[in-house]
């Protein structure tokens, strides 16, 4: 007979709950909340000189709209890394107040030349942030396991290409917006399917290299201390060197040409562990880069702009330029939200939205932002170190990467640190599709992030038997 | 596969910090360069929505900004725009500045140093920074005399009013003028729209006739070689002069004559004063030969005519008396034609010179600046440019031109006020004999202890637009309302 503490001592302790971080998420999203008003608050008494209902309207639509998502993370990934939400809550809501205060200016101008006031930006915003919001739930609700969606890889594959390649096919009449074919216009709205194509695009290869990991790591030669994988290994590189010319020849997007390269070429490093693939693929990027110079004019273009945009200030130059003069004319410290000049500068609210925050925070609020967008990528590259699957850590990778690319290439754009790309800035920049994209990107994360800080599902406990109930074995004695 | 991520991670970081790098040159090294650069519309923008200081003269306020409800904060007004806008210009979102507006820009925006008490506080108590005031040496009912004088015949024209003593200009008026209200308007529309009107105008409005634009002076002129005859000290008003209808020019074939080929009086010679008194042309033109080139421009330098670089705050265009190669050319420059080029500003100098005992004094519009709470921070002082002819000289000079007043008919002659004169008719164009003149009176009063110089111009003979007009008809009535304004006889 066993004795009854025997049993209680062999069974393992429960042990304390893990940290789920929600409450830490909940007092994040009130500060970031907090923040928000404060630079509506701002806005309106620069503008206004008085509270409007705007700010009625975008603050409590900024508060209904994150404390769903709150709720919703509770619901769904309740492991879910807590800085993830607040800084994507912080970056939107920024986003918006800024885009309400380019509506302000837009109207002001408007009435001073005498002509119909513009529709205002921001409540096609709000709604595209609903939108996003409820892509989000509807990803964290579909997706319980991110390694289920490794099973619809090919699924993924195609239907990202087909989703990329889809504006580059179709007449230029529908999908042709300022010079660049990367849209479908429906009806009412119209929305940039890369923006879509890039998540699932991330999926097919992060999926695909998972798979073939094996072939891309064991054979291959040496030479110059490198590994080298062999030359039929390189047709997943090839392929997406051929998408990104592709969008470069059919698209004229010279930004998402060098997203997809780019996260293409980190995929596979990480996946790999070797330095080679970045060689190949830096030498197949120059290679690339300089035939796309010697053939398209807009390249060429662009760069001349970027190397010298004073050349033709009121002319090639004159966005790089305006932009420039709001990002010095803010200084350091900014003139102060509502207070400066950014819609001077074209497209401030999208592709410039760098410059207009640049121009009213000056460096130190574009600093903070800057750090804002790390910590969104620091946290989603540490879900990748801590999950334990090898397609979550690379779809991790991946989804991270993509966004610091981004933000590398519009940010180095806008201040001429690099050619300019019409890319927007992730959350901030007005704009349907790329919004609800990176929410989509955002719930992956927090899925990944889930996953990782989830506590091991226990294993079904062995049944405790009691020593000396236990069935004998024979053990057979090797003769 | 962590390893690579934290590499990726790090070169995350790598990034972040490079834009950081980038957006510190851009914001912090090149910051100034970007922001004042031409190009950058934000720095004119911010300047149009701060509280700009007012103009005023007397006690009438000529423009001022006022709180608007729209984006550029102030709206810019100037309450009796034509009548003041040779002297106020206009300030414009798109087409900049002119006048006092522009002139004494530092001093309305506020940035002006002596303002920078006033900067100070404005920063320490968070105060909108606002620009100073500018209060003008015109006086209001004068300056509307003239505007009215010279519009109610629809001259085209220009009259100066000066304070002998001091060089303060009482009235600055050019017709015709502009309103500067729209150009200052908020609507970029109505702004181009004005600016089309004005630009395509003809006659001019926007040019400032007192101060940018030079003249032939015609017979106004001769008080310069009257000045030069009686420094020289070998002519005194008794002198005789030829009293020939017309002489030949030295050296040359070309005869000049007389204004409507008229002898000079009854007897074969004139004297200086009959010869000023009927504007003898053939007498002067012997008179300055015999002076000589030499004489006649250092007297003329002496009253400061071809003085570059002279602002009142405005710039001034500067006069001239031309080359003069020879003889004959000065003969003909003697009665104010050929190459002679006068402002109305700088006729009214001289008559200011001769008024004020030979002392010629700088004018100028600009008397006071005021910080925002009306207390004056700087007075400008009078400012001596010199001794253009001797007190004697100047007396003897007032008597003839009391003489020549007492001569001339035309309207307006004030009882009780001893007015001391010279008309001038000007010949100008390229068809000269078939052209209306060019009409002037220059003129000071009273007599003894004068008060007010005015110079008058009237272009191409105002309503007379037959050969027959002349500075006493068209002009001098106007010059005497002036007069009488300034002295208080007139209607205020």
């Amino acid at each position: 007979m066993a004795a009854p503490t025997d049993a209680q001592a062999r069974t393992p302790a429960t042990p304390a709950p893990l940290p789920t971080g929600r409450g830490i998420e909940l007092l994040l999203l009130a500060f970031a909340a907090v923040l928000v008003t404060g630079a509506l608050v701002l806005v309106e008494a620069n503008q206004d000189q008085q509270l409007s209902n705007s700010l009625l309207f975008v603050g409590l639509a900024f508060l209904g709209l994150f404390t769903v998502g709150h709720f919703a993370v509770r619901r769904f990934a309740p492991y879910a890394d807590p800085l993830i939400l607040p800084c994507v809550a912080l970056l939107n809501g920024l986003g918006l107040v800024m885009i309400h205060r380019l509506d302000l200016a837009y109207i002001a101008s408007a009435k001073a030349l005498g002509d119909d006031p513009p529709t205002e930006a921001i409540g096609r915003q709000v709604a595209w942030t609903a939108v996003g919001i409820v892509l989000f739930i509807a990803v964290l609700w579909v997706v319980r396991d991110h390694r289920t969606l490794a099973r619809y890889a090919y699924t993924a594959g195609f239907l990202g290409l087909i989703l990329l390649a889809l504006p580059g096919l179709l007449p230029a009449s529908i999908t042709e917006v300022n010079g660049a074919k990367i849209w479908l216009r429906l009806g009412i709205f119209s929305i940039q399917p890369g923006e879509f194509a890039k998540i699932l695009l991330i999926v097919f290869f992060a999926a695909f290299l998972v798979q073939k990991r094996e072939l891309f790591t064991s054979a291959g030669r040496r030479f110059l201390g490198m590994e080298f994988p062999r030359p039929r290994d390189l047709a997943p590189l090839l392929v997406a060197w051929g998408l990104s010319v592709g969008v470069l020849v059919l698209e004229s997007d010279l930004g998402t040409s060098l997203l997809f390269f780019g996260i293409v070429l980190v995929l596979l490093y990480a996946a790999t562990e070797r330095v080679s693939w970045m060689v190949i693929g830096l030498t197949f990027f120059v290679a690339g880069a300089m035939a796309a110079y010697q053939l398209f004019g807009h390249v060429r273009v662009r760069v001349q702009i970027w190397l010298d945009p004073f050349a033709d200030p009121n002319g090639a130059g004159y966005q790089i330029v305006q932009a420039l003069f709001g990002l010095g004319t803010g200084g350091v410290g900014g003139t102060g939200l509502g207070a400066g000049r950014p819609d001077i500068v074209p497209f401030a609210n999208s592709d410039f939205m760098l410059s207009s925050l640049g121009e009213e925070l000056g460096l130190i609020g574009l600093a903070a932002i800057l750090v804002v967008y790390l910590v969104l990528i620091t946290r989603g590259l540490r879900s990748a170190l801590a999950v334990r699957d090898s397609f979550g850590k690379l779809l991790a990778t991946g989804l991270s990467f993509a966004l610091a690319l981004q933000i590398f290439t519009v940010v180095g754009g806008v201040s001429k640190l690099i050619p300019l790309t019409g890319l927007t800035l992730p959350f901030l920049s007005y704009g349907g599709s790329s919004l609800v994209a990176n929410y989509a990107l955002v719930a992956l994360l927090l899925r990944i992030s889930n996953a990782a800080r989830a506590p091991l599902p226990r294993r079904p406990a062995a049944p405790a038997v009691p020593l000396a109930e236990a069935g004998t074995e024979l053990v057979e004695r090797p003769s | 596969m962590n390893t690579p991520v934290r590499r990726i991670a790090i070169a995350v970081m790598v990034m972040i910090v490079l834009l950081m790098a980038n957006l510190t040159y851009v914001q912090v090294v090149k910051a100034d360069d970007y922001r004042t650069n031409a190009g950058n519309q934000r720095v004119l923008l911010a300047e149009y929505s701060r509280k700009r200081g007012q103009i005023s003269a007397g006690r009438q306020v000529l423009a001022s900004s006022t709180p608007s409800p729209d984006r550029l904060q102030y709206q810019r007004r100037y309450p009796d725009g034509p009548v003041f806008a040779p002297l106020t210009g206009y300030y414009s979102v798109i087409f900049n500045s002119s006048g006092v507006e522009r002139a004494s820009d530092a001093v309305l925006n506020g940035s002006d140093d002596r303002l920078f008490g006033r900067r100070l506080s404005d920063l320490v108590t968070g105060r909108d920074p606002s620009g100073g005031n500018v209060v003008l040496t015109v006086d209001p009912a004068v300056q509307r005399v003239a505007y009215d004088q010279l519009t109610r015949k629809g001259y085209s024209g220009s009259v100066v009013a000066l304070r002998p003593s001091t060089g303060e200009i009482l009235a600055m008026a050019s017709t015709p003028s502009f309103d500067p209200n729209p150009l200052a308007d908020h609507s970029t529309n109505k702004q181009k729209a004005a600016w089309a009107e004005f630009t395509g105008a003809d006659p001019p409005v926007l040019i400032n006739r007192a101060i940018q634009e030079t003249y032939p002076p015609g017979s106004t002129f001769k008080l310069i070689d009257v000045a030069a005859a009686l420094s020289s000290g070998r002519y005194n008003p008794d002198s005789p002069l030829t009293a020939a209808p017309n002489i030949t020019l030295v050296g040359t074939r070309t005869t000049l004559e007389n204004y409507n080929g008229n002898a000079c009086g009854t007897s074969a010679t004139a004297s200086l004063r009959e010869a000023l008194q009927r504007s003898c042309n053939t007498a002067f033109a012997q008179l300055a030969a015999d002076l000589g080139v030499k004489a006649i421009r250092d007297q003329s330098d002496a009253f400061k005519i071809g003085q570059t670089g002279q602002t009142i705050p405005m710039p001034v265009a500067p006069s001239t008396i031309g080359a003069i190669p020879d003889v004959a050319a000065l003969q003909q420059s003697s009665i104010g034609q050929r190459d002679v080029a006068l402002t109305p500003l700088q006729n009214a100098s001289i008559v200011a010179t001769i008024a004020n005992g030979g002392q010629v004094m700088a004018p100028y519009v600009v008397k006071e600046i005021q910080s925002q709470t009306l207390d004056t921070v700087d007075t400008t002082q009078p400012d001596r440019l010199g001794q253009a002819i001797s007190p004697g000289v100047a007396q003897t000079l007032t008597e003839l031109m009391v003489n020549n007043e007492n001569s001339y008919g035309g309207g307006g002659k004030i009882t009780g006020v001893q007015i001391a004169a010279k008309t001038g008719t000007a010949e100008h164009g390229n068809d000269p004999k078939n052209t209306p003149p060019h009409v002037w009176y220059v003129a000071f009063a009273p007599a003894v202890n004068p008060q007010v110089a005015v110079a008058v111009l009237v272009e191409s003979g105002g309503d007379r637009t037959n050969l027959a007009a002349t500075g006493g008809v068209v002009a001098a009535p106007i010059g005497r309302a002036v007069i009488a304004a300034a002295l208080g006889q007139g209607p205020r």
